[in-house]
């Protein structure tokens, strides 16, 4: 089972696409020019304080508003491990998924914690936090495929008989 | 056992009459719409998948909205690389300066009762009100949409949504999705259809609809759905079969909820900053000093938007210390409300009257706003940020408030 252990930076509820990414930086070239901009208008220096392997904790509803797939991306791209929110929207959750970024849906694990401390995540069985263990549920087969592949480019790749390292 | 409305699209779509709540089908797509912000990041997402051909290059539609006409040096990239996919793969549906995305699919036909549709923006639920399935989805399902014309859904649960009786004077089919969106929460819907029916949505305008389920996103709805009926097959041009005529939902079918709202009850409400479930009657905001106005967006900028606020302003002037912005859907509804008096009546109050497109509503063109000032706007998000810098307040009400509140320079009732 895969296993893991990060330092968890703590966001509230309804964090929006907009405040993940907002709309003025949509258009340019690459995620790795946008991921600066990250939550900017909500904590502006957050993105330069993220390390890759930390985690995201958030409230509910983690990822309204828009389509903008740039969402996950950049978050990502910042080295973000997993989020784990009370709830997703809909359309980041697919596209976190089809990013090979790993979402957890957790209802407790939020109101307890605390930012900068650490978690272990044991995909899908459960998280530990300060001698706590917080259940987590699988993920359906179809997910866990699209994720195994390693996003859904890939395995879209695989079935054009591309391999993509 | 009966069903939804949405199960029974997904039903035909697939080919299959047992189709329930909860199960995993792929679907064969009917039409996608994709925006000029992803173009760029579908064609690489199509490329690096190794697709050559595109599955059936009729049924995409490509349109240039949220930064027509460019507001930044590298917006005409995304025009370049939208131009170049559709010569190399063959689309014939562009449309490089015709209004906003979600207007100009119903409007131009593309969009018919029972179709299943997909679009790389999340108001896409909007198709709803001809009776389609339809919804938002990121780049990379639309690469794959392209390449195999199928995506996995999962069947959503249904919550019914039945409104019964005349609207008040004043209150628009605007403050209906508000107050519904404030009674389910931003949250309330996630992953749910929900269903419009009773007489109130029956007497309903199709432009009407279409403001309702563009906001069903806003309860994190998966789709909304309208019943299909004469007015649906007007809008659309097309004669209703006998299938589209029996698409409502069944009275045995399962629902996970069912609202019930008495239209006579309702008043005209707002979006306040910065959640678009944060709904506040007018009345209780009454006074509250505003520096912006605007009308507009795939949520209401519509022509019986632009008469409404025109009917408003006749004979008025904008207040001084106010800038309204009106920004027509499409190019058609510039037309039309230019032909009919609107926009004249519009522009003599004081009005500025800009292009058709996205404009404001995405915060990238037409009246961006600075820390402190206050916006009353007729578009679907107030999110932190999305019209100007985060400490912008946007007031999301119905194109009658709207107006009422640029000839007084702050939130009124409208009278």
């Amino acid at each position: 089972m895969e296993r893991f252990t990060g330092k968890v930076w703590v966001l509230g509820d309804d964090i929006d696409t907009d405040i993940i990414i907002p709309t003025e930086y949509l258009a340019l070239k690459t995620i790795e020019d946008m991921r600066q901009y990250a939550f900017s208008p909500l904590r502006p220096d957050l993105a330069s304080q993220i390390r890759k392997g930390d985690m995201i904790v958030a409230g509910k509803n983690f990822g309204c508003g828009s389509s903008r797939e740039q969402a996950p991306e950049v978050i990502k791209a910042l080295g973000i491990r997993c989020i784990i929110a009370k709830s997703f929207a809909r359309i980041f959750f697919r596209n976190s998924i089809n990013n090979g970024l790993l979402l957890i849906e957790q209802p407790d694990l939020y109101d307890d914690m605390r930012e900068g401390d650490e978690i272990t995540v044991e995909v899908n069985h459960h998280i530990t936090y300060g001698g706590s263990r917080y259940p987590i549920a699988s993920l359906p087969e179809n997910l866990m495929e699209i994720l195994g592949a390693g996003g859904l480019v890939k395995a879209m790749a695989a079935r054009n008989g591309l391999s993509i390292s | 056992m009966g069903q939804t409305m949405i199960e029974k699209i997904i039903s035909r779509n697939i080919g299959s009459d047992s189709v329930k709540q909860g199960d995993i089908v792929t679907v064969s797509v009917d039409r996608v719409m994709l925006d000029d912000i992803m173009i760029p990041f579908i064609v690489d997402k199509f490329h690096e998948m190794g697709f050559s051909k595109i599955w059936d290059p009729n049924k995409v539609v490509l349109i240039y909205d949220h930064l027509v006409p460019s507001s930044q040096q590298d917006d005409v990239r995304h025009y370049q690389v939208g131009d170049r996919f559709a010569e190399e793969y063959g689309l014939t549906h562009v449309h490089r300066s015709d209004g906003i995305c979600h207007q100009l699919m119903t409007e131009a036909g593309y969009v018919k009762p029972g179709d299943v549709v997909f679009g790389t923006d999340s108001h896409t639920t909007t198709y709803g009100c001809v009776g389609a399935f339809s919804t938002g989805i990121g780049y990379t399902e639309m690469a794959a949409i392209l390449g195999t014309g199928e995506l996995w859904i999962r069947v959503p649960e249904t919550i019914k949504i039945v409104i019964q009786g005349e609207l008040p004077e004043h209150v628009m089919s605007k403050d209906l999705i508000l107050k519904i969106i404030g009674d389910l929460g931003a949250d309330g819907a996630t992953y749910k259809a929900l269903e419009f029916t009773g007489s109130t949505v029956e007497n309903m305008t199709i432009s009407s609809r279409m403001t309702m389920a563009n906001m069903a996103i806003e309860a994190g709805a998966k789709c909304a759905v309208f019943a299909p009926d004469e007015k649906t097959a007007h809008y659309c041009g097309v004669e209703l079969s006998e299938w589209e005529k029996n698409l409502k939902g069944d009275e045995d079918a399962v629902y996970c909820k069912t609202l019930i709202y008495q239209a006579k009850e309702l008043v005209p409400v707002m979006a306040c900053p910065s959640q678009v479930d944060k709904i506040r009657q007018v009345s209780q905001l009454e006074g509250t000093v505003i520096d912006q106005v605007f009308i507009g967006s795939c949520t209401n900028g519509r022509l019986e938007d632009l008469v409404a606020a025109a009917k408003m302003l006749e004979g008025k002037k904008v207040a001084p210390f106010v800038k309204l912005i009106v920004t027509p859907a499409s190019r058609k509804v510039y037309q039309e409300a230019d032909a009919c008096g609107a926009l004249k009546v519009l522009a003599q109050a004081g009005a500025v009257i800009t292009h058709p497109g996205c404009g404001l509503c995405c915060g990238r063109t037409g009246g961006i706003l600075c820390d402190g000032e206050r916006v009353v706007a007729t578009n679907n998000r107030n999110f932190l940020g999305r019209m100007g810098t985060s400490k912008v307040e946007i007031y999301l009400a119905s194109p009658v408030v709207a107006a009422a509140c640029a000839a007084a320079g702050k939130i009124v009732l409208p009278s």
